[in-house]
């Protein structure tokens, strides 16, 4: 067994919020280059162009790159023979409390904070309060609402894999774009463009409110639950990979095409850059089912990556 | 390109009803940040005829809720959010003298028919572009509802903020539908 200490663990997270809040990733920048030297309505050139300038004011001013700094959304892929070394007595003491009750004893408190995730929350919350971003996490969705304070707890999506390493993924996912996304159980029997012209039409309902060009998530098959977070999961990838599936590499670059076609544009004024990138990811399925969901995601597509 | 119309804050009616949508705008002067909550308790103040932490008549209300601001900064990112999340309170808003929004995206139709009715506008800004557009803000001061965070009402200043007008008091939209 590999142990990896859980400061580490914390510090590397820290790190990746951080530089994910002012940092636009290489990908993300590179395809904003190359629609704005594509781009032929010139509103939309000067956009495009606004949004490359405010990259680089981001970097080098240390301003975060949007307001909404995002929810951490991160992918831990745990190597089998990978596991983590408690903390210090010191190191849970500091550590937010994540679960929004200030009464629990300290025994309860310490028992609960030593796991991966607790590194990973702890990570969340030191990068918020160094890195100046936003605290956008309330700890009741309907109830009363009131602001964890730590911009956690992180939305955590863990997987055993082989091997003896941890990679973390962390995507700051904004909220007006999240709040766009959409899932549909289609019948089995549906046809490729019926998929197509449903994926289109919620793009053309995300339009401006969620800060084109986007990058679209798609997740096909699973179950309910798979297929959104196949939809999240596609955000991971470099922008530039295709699928390395032929029929699904074709599917990306038809629904880029028809998603473009639009017309909606940078901001939602219009012309030919609506999204940077269709990122399709699939599962196997069930024989009555085809589940589709589709995840927006803003131009500001934060994500980064590292491996311990 | 068109002809930026500068616009110094409170507007009048005068100015609203000058401005067509699409026209390029820049904003100098007060603008105040209020989000979902902050317009929740507003209407309510309204409603139970409390005082308003600022006045309403002429106001621009800037759909934003800024990142901290770093230790001798003036404000850390300061971008729009979606406006549609304010329309169900716009309209009283609008009623009671508000003559500006300014957010990203599409408004309802009843924040449309208040515009109209009132005389008033709202703009768009840049979404996603936070760092690029904090260099216009010149001053911030939280003025009420401290408790909400990033969500309080904040009292910015700022120098020619750029803007396009998204819909108009005429009716009109800068979004093709």
């Amino acid at each position: 067994m590999r142990y990896i200490k859980f400061e580490k663990i914390a510090q590397i997270v820290e790190s990746l919020c951080v530089s994910a809040g002012y940092e636009l990733p290489d990908d993300v920048l590179a395809a904003l280059k190359e629609a704005q030297r594509k781009e032929t309505n010139p509103g939309a050139a000067k956009i495009l162009n606004q949004l490359i300038e405010n990259a680089r004011i981001a970097k080098e001013d240390k301003i975060p790159l949007c307001q909404d700094t995002g929810l951490a959304v991160v992918f831990v892929e745990q190597g089998s023979v990978v596991a983590v070394k408690p903390p210090e007595l010191d190191t849970i003491c500091l550590m937010p409390d994540t679960r929004g009750s200030g009464d629990e004893n300290r025994a309860s408190r310490i028992e609960h904070r030593e796991t991966l995730f607790d590194a990973i929350n702890a990570g969340v919350a030191a990068g918020c309060e160094k890195g100046f971003l936003r605290k956008s996490v309330v700890a009741d969705p309907l109830n009363k609402r009131e602001n964890t304070g730590s911009n956690t707890p992180a939305i955590i999506h863990h997987s055993i894999v082989p091997g003896d390493k941890l990679k973390i993924t962390i995507i700051a996912k904004g909220g007006g774009c999240e709040n766009k996304s959409q899932f549909r159980m289609f019948k089995p029997t549906a046809e490729r463009e019926e998929i197509i012209d449903w994926i289109v039409d919620v793009v053309r309902t995300a339009g401006a409110d969620a800060c084109p060009p986007f990058v679209v998530g798609v997740g096909i098959g699973g179950d309910f639950e798979i297929s959104c977070l196949l939809s999240k999961k596609a955000l991971c990838r470099n922008l530039a990979a295709r699928n390395e599936d032929g029929f699904y590499a074709e599917l990306e670059a038809d629904l880029l095409s028809a998603i473009n076609a639009l017309g909606l544009g940078p901001q939602g004024l219009g012309g030919d850059t609506t999204a940077l990138a269709c990122l399709v990811e699939t599962a196997p399925c069930h024989i009555a089912s085809l589940p589709v969901a589709v995840n927006i995601e803003c131009h500001s597509h934060r994500h980064k990556s590292a491996v311990l | 390109m068109s002809e930026i119309k500068k616009l110094t804050s409170p507007l009048t009616q005068a100015d609203v009803r000058s401005l067509k949508a699409g026209d390029q705008v820049s904003l100098t002067g007060v603008i105040y940040t209020a989000r979902d909550i902050a317009h929740k308790r507003l209407c309510k103040a309204i409603d139970s005829g409390c005082e308003l932490p600022f006045e309403l008549e002429g106001a621009i209300i800037y759909f934003c809720g800024p990142t901290p601001a770093r230790p001798g900064r003036v404000i850390g990112a300061a971008g729009p959010t979606t406006s549609s999340r304010m329309d169900a309170f716009s309209p009283k808003l609008i009623a009671n003298g508000l003559k500006a929004m300014l957010g990203k995206g599409y408004r309802g139709a009843e924040v449309r028919e208040a515009l109209k009715k009132y005389g008033a506008v709202h703009f768009s800004t840049i979404g996603g572009a936070g760092a690029l557009l904090s260099r216009y803000i010149t001053s911030a001061e939280v003025i009420a509802y401290e408790d909400l965070g990033a969500e309080a009402v904040r009292k910015l200043k700022v120098v020619d903020f750029p803007a396009v007008v998204a819909y108009d008091a005429q009716g009109r939209s800068v979004y093709s539908s």
